[in-house]
């Protein structure tokens, strides 16, 4: 191993842990000084919070990782009219900030919607499937992903020893699968887990989550003691998950990182009908929700200075975020160890407000200035983007395999010179895709910027928020439709730039 | 990357900070400071006055405000804090951050009167059920009816652990049920659609038509009349009064800009600040106005009884009761 590159992760680890820590630190320094020792009590309601928690985000990663799964495959071994208009739609839910995709599901689904009583919205159908309309389509993203990192020669291989699908998928796709599954499941369950204002406006307060309880014992009752117990119990949860999502974390075998082939194999109708089918589900859950933004925002949208300014905005902070996001995870996975792994998911496992305010406690006697927020909002935002950016990259690095690092070490490659001429040639089109996903994810996140307060400063979540909040719920459809827009935009641009890319 | 460094520069003169002149930094709420909001045509009044300058800390809402407050203590870097309101000004008090307003209380014109000395109201608004007369030809009356009245016809309420308005309802059913508000929402539980984390969360599903009541304040049917010229919403009169909500501000102590903060507190109280309350925070100026309200304003209820409990009994109670209704209608 290079030298460089373990210092290069040794830097990250230490920045990734010492934002956790600066954060979780000065919070406990608070516990201790203001004598808050509030220990809570494991009672009954604490159990249903827990069992709750469990069940939603349990259903709702199995639906949105089993249909996402099923709709990669159709997605990687089919080629229809739309492909890539489906692929670049389905990077905008991530986007959206939660009470848009909810009003856009109602819009389907609700009393007043298209299909009313068609299903219960209100309830624990109804948090699933805003879930499902989240993640089924970071989940499909994330498996293709993995999919298209499979030798072509393999494919070939396997028809010339004529393989049906079933072993095809046996032999060749679920090895692959099966190292990055478990990480997915794991992502998009924590994602659930912390899920706060979709599970409160379809719930109720029946459907209370550790992320709902976390949030009242630090805003409403200022319990820091019991946020802070709370936590724990969320922290212990996400790594007792990644324990055992992490078992089954192995090394991919596949070695291949040219260009994507057509793959020719699932010819039988059967294979056909799952494939569509697949496709037809997961799009009829997406889509929908997505179109009545549009419908609804299209009359609404108009340019103004503080829109445009709110734009600006939010695209210097995803932006920032999105690259610090990306150098982090560059040097975290590589090899992904335990400790990369963990330290990955720090900013979901780790309550991003728990984080956020023992920042503000730390920083609060130093600067008071604007910059101080930004610097804390991208860092936020980064660290909350990290876990996307590690999965893209890592696949990105199982696909350059070891042989290249044993050829860059024969050809004595290292340092900066190999970094640019060698690594980052091969993992452009990855590093683009992890951008991308960490740019969408800190473009609709609102935790840092409500916690720290915006002095002026304005994204466009938050512009839209302030909407809501003066009755201007029209206005901000227009602006919903924006922050959409954009997501498409940036997806399109990354796929064109991936494409012409894969074509040198 | 180029691009990057565009928006970046084109955002400088917005973050610039403000130089030279006496700076009061005034900690408010976001919607408080929206361009739409009382925000910067208060700013803009108030500097017209002096040779200084506001600069607003924008938080999420009234709590947000208070939490930041206890977490800086007395090192606060706020000189004026706006936006909180009566049911956490006791906890407010406990911090021992803030100081004499030294304002003329009978100034402050809100209902049952006005007498603290460190906190000065703002504005006020009365709590109401808002509903949609397309869908609801007759409201409930009372709060009984609404309890008892027909479950198809459905309500969507705040959350009181997460919003103001939300603690506003669950005050208002203690209130008048006391001891039985248990049983209250019990037999309320039925009607309820949802209960969304806020005030914006409930209102855009209101809007959106999945219910025809909302728990919202009587002067929200002001803004569909006056912006959008529209009757359709109609707050509905409760025959057990109505319950309060009122916003204050107060000035902390150990502040440097001290005699700022108190003419900002005393600017407060004058037409020009009041002037622009009605119609951008939507609620009811809490001192003499100069321009007259809209006509709008003047076809809302009038509540013809006001319920209130003092910030004292509120903070006593407050996590006692909202364990109470969790057990009523969580479970």
């Amino acid at each position: 191993m290079n030298k460089t590159f373990s210092l290069a992760n040794r830097i990250a680890l230490v920045c990734v842990a010492g934002a956790i820590l600066l954060g979780v630190g000065p919070l406990f320094w608070f516990l201790i000084e203001r004598n808050e020792a509030n220990y809570f009590l494991f009672d009954r309601s604490l159990f249903a919070i827990l069992l709750f928690t469990l069940k939603q985000a349990l259903l709702s990663s199995i639906i949105s990782v089993g249909l996402g799964l099923a709709a990669a495959r159709a997605m990687a071994r089919r080629e229809f009219l739309g492909k890539t208009l489906l692929l670049n739609l389905f990077a905008v839910p991530q986007s959206l900030p939660a009470i848009v995709a909810v009003l856009g599901f109602l819009s389907v689904f609700g009393n007043a919607g298209l299909l009313p009583g068609l299903i219960n919205t209100y309830g624990l159908t109804g948090i699933v499937m805003v879930h499902v309309f989240f993640n089924l389509p970071l989940s499909m993203r994330l498996c293709l992903e993995t999919l298209n990192g499979i030798a072509p020669e393999t494919f070939r291989l396997s028809q010339q020893l004529a393989f049906s699908d079933r072993q095809l998928f046996r032999h060749v796709e679920w090895p692959v699968l099966a190292s990055s599954l478990p990480r997915i499941f794991a992502l998009i369950f924590l994602l659930c887990a912390a899920s706060f204002i979709v599970v409160l406006t379809l719930g109720g307060p029946s459907a209370t989550t550790l992320e709902v309880a976390i949030f009242q014992s630090l805003r409403m009752d200022f319990d820091v003691g019991r946020a802070f117990s709370l936590s724990v119990l969320q922290i212990a949860l996400s790594l007792a998950l990644i324990a055992i999502a992490g078992r089954t974390l192995v090394q991919g075998s596949s070695q291949y990182s040219g260009m994507i082939e057509p793959r020719t194999d699932g010819i039988s109708w059967v294979a056909k009908v799952f494939d569509y089918g697949a496709l037809v589900v997961a799009a009829l859950l997406v889509l929908p929700p997505m179109f009545a933004i549009l419908v609804y925002g299209l009359p609404e949208i108009m340019v103004s200075f503080e829109l445009l300014k709110a734009l600006a905005f939010s695209v210097l902070i995803g932006g920032m975020s999105a690259i610090l996001a990306v150098a982090l995870a560059w040097s975290l996975s590589k090899y992904l160890t335990p400790l990369n792994t963990v330290l990955a998911l720090s900013g979901f496992i780790v309550p991003p407000a728990l984080l956020a305010t023992g920042w503000f406690l730390l920083f609060r006697n130093i600067s008071a200035s604007v910059w101080l927020v930004i610097v804390l909002v991208v860092a936020l935002n980064s660290l909350m983007a990290l876990p996307f950016t590690v999965a893209i990259l890592s696949e990105g690095f199982k696909k350059m395999g070891l042989g290249h690092e044993k050829l860059c070490a024969q050809l004595g490659l290292h340092g900066w010179y190999r970094f640019w001429w060698i690594d980052f040639q091969i993992m452009k089109t990855s590093a683009i895709q992890a951008l991308l996903l960490a740019f969408v994810f800190s473009l609709g996140d609102l935790t840092a910027v409500t916690l720290l307060g915006n002095q002026g400063l304005v994204s466009l979540p938050a512009l839209l928020h302030q909407q809501m909040g003066h009755y201007r719920s029209q206005e901000a459809a227009g602006t919903a439709l924006i922050l959409a827009g954009l997501c498409f935009a940036v997806a399109a641009l990354a796929q064109k730039i991936r494409s012409s890319n894969d074509h040198v | 990357m180029k691009k990057l460094i565009i928006c970046f520069a084109a955002l400088l003169p917005f973050i610039a900070p403000a130089e030279a002149k006496e700076t009061l930094t005034i900690y408010t709420y976001e919607s408080f400071t929206a361009d739409w909001g009382p925000g910067p045509k208060i700013k803009a009044a108030f500097e017209k006055t002096c040779d200084c300058a506001i600069e607003w800390v924008a938080l999420g809402d009234g709590v947000a405000v208070l939490n930041r407050l206890k977490l800086e203590g007395k090192d606060t870097k706020a000189d004026v804090v706006l936006g909180l309101d009566t049911n956490i000004t006791d906890e407010a008090k406990q911090l021992g951050i803030f100081g004499k307003h030294g304002t003329d209380v009978t100034l402050a014109k809100v209902p049952g009167g006005w007498s603290d000395d460190t906190f000065l109201p703002y504005d006020y608004g009365h709590f109401a059920v808002v509903y949609d007369t397309e869908k609801m030809k007759i409201p409930p009356k009372s709060l009984d009816d609404l309890i008892h009245g027909d479950a198809s016809q459905k309500i969507i309420l705040e959350d009181p652990r997460t919003s103001t308005p939300g603690l506003g309802f669950l005050l208002w059913m203690k209130s008048i049920y006391g001891d039985k508000a248990p049983e209250a929402w019990a037999s309320l539980r039925p009607r309820i659609l949802t209960t969304a984390p806020g005030w914006s969360e409930a209102y855009a599903l209101f809007t959106k038509g999945e219910a025809p009541m909302v728990f919202s304040y009587v002067t929200s049917p002001a803004y569909h009349i006056v912006e959008e010229k529209t009757e359709r919403y109609q707050a509905a009169n409760f025959a057990e009064g109505h319950y309060l909500q009122i916003e204050v501000a107060g000035l902390v102590e150990a502040s440097p800009e001290h005699a700022l903060a108190q003419k900002f507190l005393n600017f407060m109280m004058s037409p020009e600040f009041q002037n622009e309350i009605p119609t951008t925070n939507w609620m009811m100026p809490a001192a003499a106005t100069t321009v007259a309200l809209p006509e709008a304003f003047g076809r809302l209820v009038k509540p013809t009884k006001t319920l209130l409990y003092s910030p004292a009994e509120v903070n006593q109670n407050r996590r006692a009761w909202i364990d109470e209704w969790l057990k009523a209608v969580g479970e």
